[in-house]
């Protein structure tokens, strides 16, 4: 089995936490891992992204148009933004919740993300989005956005992973104060 | 051996030390940065370790080092190695006794840099041999290649990495610590007529150099990483593809869907592997050369097919086939081979070519200073002194070079690292109407600033420099400095007091303030500026990212008039509008305090804990 997977949203919002629990819950049940991701300037507040390729047979690290199976979006402009890499049946997980660049506030716009929604399910025929702002409320912690996105890619299936092997990585690579909220968040995504 | 999963950087760093590195020295640079962290992380006991305070340091301790027998890696992005080049061009000639490696990251875009320069060239200018890897495993194998030529031909020699393999991950076969290579220093042994650089010694060495260099293409046409691949390609006889680095990858992703190619892998593009290509050339009638930053690969085999009048075509850069700027990707490197082949991509993407025009504008997202930065306060401190006047505000190289945003537009210059100095001293020469000011971060400062300080105060110049300390160097990832007093070998030293420095070059106004302290950073911007000759503010206050702050403001909607000063003045990430009013992004605010002390009605405050 090879899986493609694009994380995608602004710096600061822990792409890159995500991105390293599936590659570790990959690496667990012995896949070959390839990954590639923004570092640098770009995190302060830009668009960042995580490639990730499981399974042999990968030479690069990116990800070709086209050719992802599952892109889960952190922001829903984000998430537009590399819709073309989807392939064709491909899966998006998505959080509702925009984020508005400093320049969109300067000039006053009203981005609400809404219209990245609406192009979104107009396009792509397998969706989960999911208002992960009104979930941390529920549950308490603007920290688990993660989770509820890993939580739903698991569920959707495209992931290739299961609810095991990432209770298992949470264990090997999060702190242990962190884990009772992150098994909530991720029980919780089940439900959606 | 063992597999692990690894960052290039991380790779190249457990490489070294599986080559038995001694020491190692660099500056922070991205994309090179990590190397030296993952070496000190994981040295054995006796390997030593230092984020020099420049990359020309760098060099010249990683020299010292490697005259004493010491294998030696120095590690540095591309524009660090134009730091460090004035010992690396004569290190050229004198050589080194234990291996040298110069850790060299270009970045192609670029994605966090001022050039696209490519280090390749850099090799062909220095005479020294360049190692380019394509993958992460590639990266790991090759450093240690690297040690093994440099000791043979006693010659530094380059590995060059580029921002996709340094930063790429990949689960590769690394040695266990019993396969690790051991390597105890002779000992530096006198000798004037090797280490001490003379006329008649460059002449001598020049001549070796250059037999060293043609005996070296010989060896590295049968080194195991320079390859034709695909030589019995049924589809495409006449056509070739020639690539190297981590465009290797792409080539080799495209050419699974097109079908087989001849493929010429450069590994070492100096010295090239001429025999190889020239192989590799014959029987062809067109050659496409995938590469990026400059066309090396493309302009040496237009060089032998030259030589060796070959009748072949070579396209790339030069012919516009390829393009000349930028980063290459799967897509670019796909419309270049299917072009050149003269084939139909695949069609896999969920989105047509109409629905990719239906895409509404999306969200434009420049780099910004973080939410509760210190230097958004010193940069809007200085603006508001100097409201009104006719300024000049000289940036440098680091997070503060972001202060360029709009609302605070505070960069009017930046060119390199410790430039800002004498940029505000030339158009001050010429301006003599016009406040100038130069900005400079404290890992600057040491790297780069110093004598820019020390010239402006010798020549009589007028300006006002303002550091930016936040006691780290923050946009390469929080490395130590000597501001810090933190050593990457673990030591607690004296910290290097900044201001110290600045009162013993004898500048007559030298004032440490807190930037989040409005009131006060402004009256002291105004009492600075209205002195003659070189002032220094510096303004402290930590990176937000090191200090975690448990604070966070939030907007008071019944005094809020709507105005939107805040947001308007100083750009705040953590400022937003919803639904028409301006509210306070509690996962982004440190609760620094700026925002309530512009905002004329006081409707900001609060201090509640998360």
């Amino acid at each position: 089995m090879s899986k493609n997977i694009i994380l995608c949203g602004v710096g600061g919002q822990g792409t890159i936490l995500a991105s390293k629990l599936i590659s570790g819950a990959a690496m667990n049940k012995g896949m070959a891992v390839k990954s590639a991701e923004t570092i640098g300037m770009a995190q302060r507040g830009g668009s960042v992204f995580s490639h990730l390729r499981l399974g042999e047979g990968a030479d690069c690290p990116m990800i070709a148009s086209g050719c992802a199976d599952i892109i889960i979006g952190f922001e829903p402009g984000e998430t537009v933004r590399l819709l073309p890499y989807l392939k064709k049946e491909g899966q998006v997980i998505v959080s509702t919740r925009p984020v508005m660049p400093v320049t969109a506030a300067l000039a006053g716009s009203d981005y609400n993300g809404s219209e990245m929604l609406d192009y979104i399910r107009k396009k792509v025929k397998r969706v989960i989005a999911i208002d992960t702002e009104r979930v941390c409320r529920e549950l308490g912690s603007t920290k688990i956005v993660n989770l509820l996105l890993l939580g739903a890619a698991v569920k959707s299936g495209a992931l290739g992973l299961d609810e095991e092997d990432i209770r298992k990585v949470i264990l090997d690579r999060i702190p242990p104060k962190f884990h009772e909220l992150n098994f909530k968040a991720l029980e919780y995504a089940k439900n959606i | 051996m063992h597999q692990e999963f690894l960052m290039g950087n991380e790779a190249i760093a457990m490489g070294a030390i599986a080559a038995g590195v001694n020491l190692v020295a660099g500056y922070p640079g991205t994309p090179s940065t990590e190397v030296l962290e993952t070496v000190a992380k994981h040295r054995p006991q006796d390997t030593y370790v230092e984020w020099s305070i420049n990359e020309k340091t760098a060099m010249e301790v990683g020299a010292g080092a490697a005259y004493a027998g010491a294998r030696v890696m120095v590690t540095m992005k591309q524009v660090g190695l134009n730091v460090a080049t004035d010992p690396l061009m004569s290190l050229e000639y004198i050589g080194v006794k234990g291996g040298m490696v110069v850790l060299v990251a270009d970045d192609p875009g670029p994605i966090s840099s001022q050039t696209e320069q490519d280090t390749r060239h850099f090799s062909r200018f220095s005479k020294l041999p360049c190692f380019d890897p394509s993958t992460v495993q590639e990266a790991y194998d090759m450093i240690q290649d690297a040690f093994e030529y440099s000791e043979k031909y006693k010659t530094p020699v380059f590995l060059r990495s580029t921002t996709r393999v340094s930063h790429g991950y990949a689960s590769i076969q690394v040695k266990d610590e019993a396969e690790y290579n051991k390597n105890l220093p002779e000992g530096f042994i006198k000798d004037t007529k090797r280490w001490v650089i003379f006329p008649r010694l460059s002449y001598q060495a020049h001549i070796n150099i250059e037999a060293r260099n043609v005996a070296l293409s010989q060896e590295f046409s049968s080194y195991d990483k320079n390859r034709i691949l695909y030589a019995d390609s049924n589809r495409f006889p006449k056509k070739g593809i020639a690539t190297g680095g981590f465009n290797y990858t792409y080539v080799s992703e495209a050419l699974k869907a097109l079908g087989e190619v001849k493929l010429l892998k450069v590994s070492t593009p100096h010295p090239f592997p001429e025999a190889l290509a020239l192989s590799f050339l014959t029987g062809l009638d067109e050659v496409i050369c995938i590469e990026e930053l400059d066309p090396v690969i493309e302009r040496e085999l237009i060089y032998i097919a030259g030589k060796y009048q070959l009748p072949v075509k070579i396209y790339g850069k030069l012919t516009m086939d390829v393009k000349n700027s930028g980063e290459n990707t799967l897509d670019s490197v796909m419309e270049n081979l299917t072009k050149f082949l003269g084939v139909n991509p695949p069609e896999t993407s969920a989105l047509t070519e109409a629905d990719k025009a239906e895409m509404p504008e999306l969200p434009v997202r420049p780099p910004v200073l973080c939410a509760g930065c210190p230097h958004r306060a010193s940069f809007y401190a200085v603006k508001q002194a100097m409201k009104g006047k006719k300024t000049l505000f000289a940036g440098d190289i680091g997070c503060y070079t972001m202060g360029n945003a709009m609302p605070l537009d505070m960069v009017d210059t930046c060119l390199c690292m410790g430039a800002g100095l004498g940029i505000a001293q030339g158009i001050d020469h010429i301006e003599p109407d016009t406040s100038c000011f130069a900005f400079v971060g404290d890992s600057t400062f040491f790297a780069a600033a110093i004598p820019g300080v020390i010239n402006a105060v010798y020549n009589q110049a007028n300006m006002t420099l303002v550091v930016l300390d936040n006691s780290t160097t923050a946009m390469t990832g929080h490395q130590p400095h000597p501001g810090t007093g933190q050593t990457m070998m673990g030591d607690v030293v004296n910290k290097i007091s900044i201001e110290k420095i600045l009162k013993g070059i004898g500048l007559a106004f030298v004032e440490t303030v807190n930037p989040l302290d409005h009131n006060k950073s402004v009256e002291t911007v105004k009492r600075a500026a209205a002195l003659p000759g070189v002032k220094a503010i510096i303004f402290k206050s930590p990176c937000i990212a090191i200090v975690k702050s448990d604070k966070c403001l939030s907007v008071d909607h019944d005094k809020c008039i709507n105005c939107r000063k805040c947001i308007r003045e100083i750009g705040c990430p953590a400022l937003v509008l919803r639904d028409e009013r301006v509210v306070i992004d509690d996962s982004l605010c440190t609760g620094c305090g700026l925002c309530s002390q512009i905002c004329p009605v006081q409707a900001i405050g609060g201090e509640q804990h998360e």
